[in-house]
């Protein structure tokens, strides 16, 4: 057995290793400052990250808005509120949800949701918040605002669900001494939250990486232009979906190296938020959350 | 005196099994009534009845009547949150809130916006830890967290939560079962003071502990009530067969 634990070993170790070489170019070429550059010229040998980590962070912000207070929020209704017998179909509808294909989230996200943003969503915002910077622009339904969107319904699933056994190991006498004390309802919910807190934190943390790795539904969806705007209606670029798209063409080794450094930040800043988010989780699991105060 | 709680023909159902047969109880003001048996004769079961903690398992099923003050709390428009105010609760495992020694005393007083400002709050959550006699204890660690004190002193914070948003009646659902002696002790003392202000329900498994903090002590069996009778004579000259030979040991 341990061969095979060694070979989940030996693999990551390996692919860190094949993208730091097969960087080198672009690491030696520009430095630090591949990571600020603002440009991105395939064609005149200039590579600059910048719009690409931007629209990687950018888009992953939107979903966390929308997702977390969506998330918590069936949480709570699924363990807190709902009988039995309503919330076992739910939980597993919302569980169905992360088994859909990406892809298919990105054929609901090109049919309906961008429509859905040009005609309506979209206009509302600009009515009533269009002088805000981030909701002036062209609004054709495609950009950073429908990417994000689309990876808010994909993360989701899975906050929801850590959150949920999250909420389920709070002990059972943590909301009766509440409820004792005259609590209602909701003042004892805010009890169980206070016990949940690091796990909840970790569960978001959690749909946070998976956000940043998202690649093909935000591809199709996003608009694909690597500029630093700051409207949400404007197309954006994430490092994800600069990879999937330009893989093939990238037949120079300068352009193909500049590609591999930018999979090598994703894949060590996911690395890193996922490591955190199970330290987070691991620790509500095994009971010191509740008895550990901050 | 007059009773402060009664119960009559109680009964109690969880799902298709009966818990609870047929109960018929008073408690008078300022009285610690206890209830003895072996485990699952219902006597936790029955004091949850008297605050509606039970209202929390969906398959619980009551009937009856349970009076405090004359008014029946499952009259279908009680207000159950008001009603929990004024029947305070201990439970078998202490179970401070994961805050500070002062926020877990402070928690029922702010929910129930009993204070008038900050320095009412405090006042009022001295008082609580000085009736629950932690405050010497705590006074200097106020805000560290309740995780931090041991096991005695924490079920005694519980019972300073309790005490803090000023209830009438107060359920100890076998409050001292975790602690060691000590421990126990100071818990027992600190029942003893309190029935000079509160009516007391106590849970226990302790006959000793009956004898020796309890008025009148009720002897449960089965889910229904074999006996009650003031607490000296029970332990001296039970009327029932049953309660003599579980006090004197023969089963339980």
């Amino acid at each position: 057995m341990l061969i095979f634990a060694t070979t989940i070993l030996l693999t990551v170790v390996a692919m860190i290793f094949m993208m730091v070489w097969n960087s080198m170019p672009t690491i030696k070429q520009f430095g630090i400052g591949f990571l600020f550059g603002r440009d991105w010229q395939p064609a005149s040998d200039i590579y600059g990250a910048l719009p690409f980590i931007y629209g990687t962070i950018v888009s992953s912000l939107i979903a966390l808005i929308i997702a977390v207070p969506l998330s918590l929020g069936i949480a709570i209704f699924l363990v807190e509120q709902a009988p039995k017998k309503v919330a076992t179909p739910i939980a597993f509808l919302v569980e169905l949800l992360a088994a859909i294909p990406s892809v298919v989230y990105g054929l609901w996200g090109i049919f309906v949701l961008a429509p859905f943003i040009r005609n309506y969503l979209g206009v509302f915002l600009q009515d009533y918040f269009g002088w805000l910077p981030l909701f002036q622009g062209r609004l054709t339904g495609i950009g950073m605002l429908t990417g994000g969107m689309i990876m808010a319904l994909m993360v989701t699933p899975i906050i929801t669900a850590v959150v949920r056994d999250v909420l389920e190991v709070v002990p059972t006498q943590q909301r009766e001494a509440a409820l004792a004390l005259g609590a209602t309802k909701w003042e004892t919910t805010k009890i169980v939250l206070g016990n949940a807190a690091s796990g909840i934190a970790g569960a978001v943390v959690l749909g946070l990486g998976r956000a940043l790795g998202e690649t093909m539904a935000v591809t199709m969806v996003i608009g694909n232009s690597p500029q630093i705007s700051a409207s949400l209606f404007e197309p954006a670029y994430t490092i994800a979906s600069v990879l999937a798209a330009n893989f093939a063409e990238a037949t120079d080794s300068l352009y193909l190296s500049a590609l591999i450094e930018m999979g090598l930040v994703l894949f060590l800043v996911t690395f890193v938020v996922n490591g955190f988010a199970k330290l987070l989780v691991a620790r509500v699991a095994k009971g010191t959350g509740t008895a550990k105060v901050t | 005196m007059k009773s402060k709680i009664s119960i009559k023909n109680l009964d109690f159902h969880y799902g298709p099994n009966q818990a609870l047969f047929d109960i018929n109880l008073k408690i008078k003001e300022r009285e610690v009534m206890a209830f003895i048996g072996p485990s699952g004769c219902g006597k936790s079961t029955f004091i949850r009845t008297i605050n509606r903690m039970n209202d929390t398992i969906p398959i619980a099923k009551v009937s009856g009547e349970v009076l405090i003050d004359g008014k029946d709390i499952y009259a279908p428009k009680t207000d159950v949150v008001s009603l929990r105010r004024k029947v305070g609760m201990v439970f078998q495992k202490s179970n401070p809130f994961p805050k500070s020694v002062f926020e877990n005393v402070a928690y029922g007083i702010r929910i129930n916006r009993m204070h008038s400002g900050k320095s009412d709050l405090e006042d009022r959550v001295e008082k609580a830890l000085v009736d629950a006699a932690l405050w010497d204890e705590v006074k200097d660690r106020l805000n560290s967290s309740a995780f931090g004190l041991s096991g005695g002193q924490q079920q005694r914070l519980c019972i300073a939560r309790a005490l803090a948003v000023q209830p009438e009646v107060i359920l100890m659902d076998e409050p001292a079962s975790a602690l060691d002696p000590i421990a126990t002790q100071k818990i027992e003392e600190l029942v003893v003071e309190l029935k000079k202000e509160y009516t007391i329900a106590i849970v226990t498994h302790n006959m000793q502990q009956a004898a020796r903090v309890s008025d009148k002590t009720a002897f449960f069996m089965l889910g229904k009530l074999i006996e009650v009778n003031p607490t000296e004579i029970m332990f001296t000259n039970p009327e029932d067969q049953l309660t003599e030979d579980y006090i004197t040991g023969r089963f339980g």
